[in-house]
């Protein structure tokens, strides 16, 4: 077989080359999975700290339901279930664009594996942390917000990395629900030009140089935010 | 919650159309566990063998496979191996293929940590009493790594499960696949993905307790 790379200049037949299409499907899938992450942090720190709280075993319980449930359905049901099911159930997300569904369905998915990351840092800590917060007289929204979760985040960044790089990958499944990102475009190029392999060969790049960007930006932000002294260990074993 | 209606499932559908999906699912999920950590022990013995001819190669194919996402790499096979055989092999079969090797990268890295764990007397006591190679890692490191590594293995086996659902990308006859290919006939097309969310969550969950049980289990018995 041949290559045919020039196949990249083609118009795709609305005025646009092949190639202008595939950067912009990158960026939708570089905006799908930047804005899930943001989610997925946000609601991920919230539920792992809730958990992790002394005293309030009715918040311990919801947020550990809240875990099991967005951690046992597979991804792309939970698109699907965004995206279909709940425009239906609740006519309000009706007027939500499909985009915002999607990202929903991958920062909530992505919120209950980082929840557990969250969690396992928290817990890592030596117990007089905690005590030490008490007895400068911190509330214990103070001690969390001063004493725990700074060093929480510090010990979870290696596997914080590889969850956002999952996330990265993970943003494919957007293709089921037609957001026109990378996995999308080949498929569809595919079709369009029967130039599969040229077409697999660059959005698979495209996802991997994502995800050794990804990989670099933690590693330069986990250097920086380093504390003298401390050796912050974490394990990353299986995943995706 | 507006007009969906559940109810329209009963055995009669469930047996007719998502059964067989089921059986495909967990199909693949017991192939695609027992091939990946098959050449997944492999790939980890090769990462360890300090032998650059092997370790190079291994180390290129783990990383390749772990730094792409699972439904491209569906495409690429379904795309590829009727390329390289030369006839079409259906969706099912390519499924098959496809988890394998993709799992096979991400069970040699678990299985690395295994034989890592091992501490390395036992290693020397095994050449101590003359055993080769083969027979050390056989006999003395690999069971030991196995057994360290179960909980893990088989919380990797849950995220495969829910993996499977990805060949829809490929349109194979799995759960969701089923339960999608009902909703259509019987005019529930949103409702049957709550249904499959329902199944995949009670399959998963059982599963997760079932290893949370076998974790605690484990840890004493060390």
């Amino acid at each position: 077989m041949t290559w045919d790379w020039q196949v990249f200049l083609n118009d795709d037949g609305s005025g646009r080359t092949y190639l202008e299409w595939f950067f912009e499907a990158w960026q939708w899938t570089l905006a799908v999975a930047g804005c899930s992450w943001l989610i997925s942090v946000v609601v991920g720190a919230v539920i792992g700290t809730l958990r992790t709280l002394p005293d309030s075993p009715i918040l311990v319980r919801l947020a550990n339901a809240w875990v099991e449930l967005f951690r046992n359905i597979p991804i792309l049901v939970q698109v699907f279930i965004w995206y279909f099911v709940v425009p239906r159930a609740f006519p309000y997300f009706q007027q939500v664009p499909g985009f915002l569904l999607v990202v929903f369905a991958l920062g909530f998915f992505t919120s209950a594996r980082i929840a557990e990351q969250v969690r396992a840092g928290i817990q890592a800590l030596p117990r007089g942390q905690r005590y030490a917060g008490m007895a400068m007289g911190f509330s214990t929204a103070q001690t969390y917000r001063y004493v725990l979760l700074p060093m929480a985040f510090r010990i979870i960044m290696p596997p914080l990395t590889s969850e956002s790089m999952n996330l990265l990958k993970n943003s494919s499944v957007a293709f089921a629900v037609s957001i026109p990102e990378l996995t999308m475009y080949a498929m569809q190029v595919q079709e369009e030009t029967s130039r599969g392999i040229e077409v697999y060969l660059l959005a698979t790049a495209a996802y991997a140089v994502s995800a050794f960007a990804v990989n670099r930006v933690f590693a330069f932000i986990e250097r920086r935010i380093q504390v003298p002294g401390f050796i912050a260990t974490g394990q990353a074993a299986g995943g995706h | 919650m507006s007009g969906l209606d559940l109810n329209f499932m009963n055995w009669e559908i469930f047996r007719s159309f998502v059964l067989n999906g089921l059986l495909f699912s967990l199909q693949l999920t017991v192939v695609a566990t027992l091939g990946g950590i098959f050449f997944g022990t492999l790939l980890a013995l090769m990462r360890l063998s300090g032998k650059s001819a092997l370790v190079v190669p291994a180390t290129i194919y783990v990383n390749g496979m772990r730094s792409v996402p699972l439904v491209m790499v569906i495409l690429w096979f379904f795309l590829l191996v009727p390329l390289i055989i030369g006839r079409p092999v259906g969706a099912e079969n390519s499924a098959y293929i496809t988890f394998i090797a993709f799992e096979a990268a991400y069970f040699s890295e678990i299985m690395r940590a295994g034989i890592q764990s091992i501490p390395r007397g036992q290693v020397f006591a095994g050449q101590a009493l003359g055993m080769s190679y083969g027979q050390n890692m056989r006999l003395v490191v690999l069971p030991q790594a196995f057994r360290n590594m179960l909980p893990v293995l088989l919380t990797q086996t849950i995220i495969l499960f829910q993996d499977t659902s990805l060949v829809y990308a490929i349109g194979a006859y799995d759960l969701l696949k089923g339960f999608v290919t009902a909703g259509k006939i019987y005019g529930r097309p949103e409702e049957v993905y709550l249904l499959a969310a329902v199944c995949y969550f009670v399959i998963c969950y059982a599963l997760s307790w079932l290893v949370k049980r076998l974790q605690a289990r484990i840890a004493i018995i060390r």
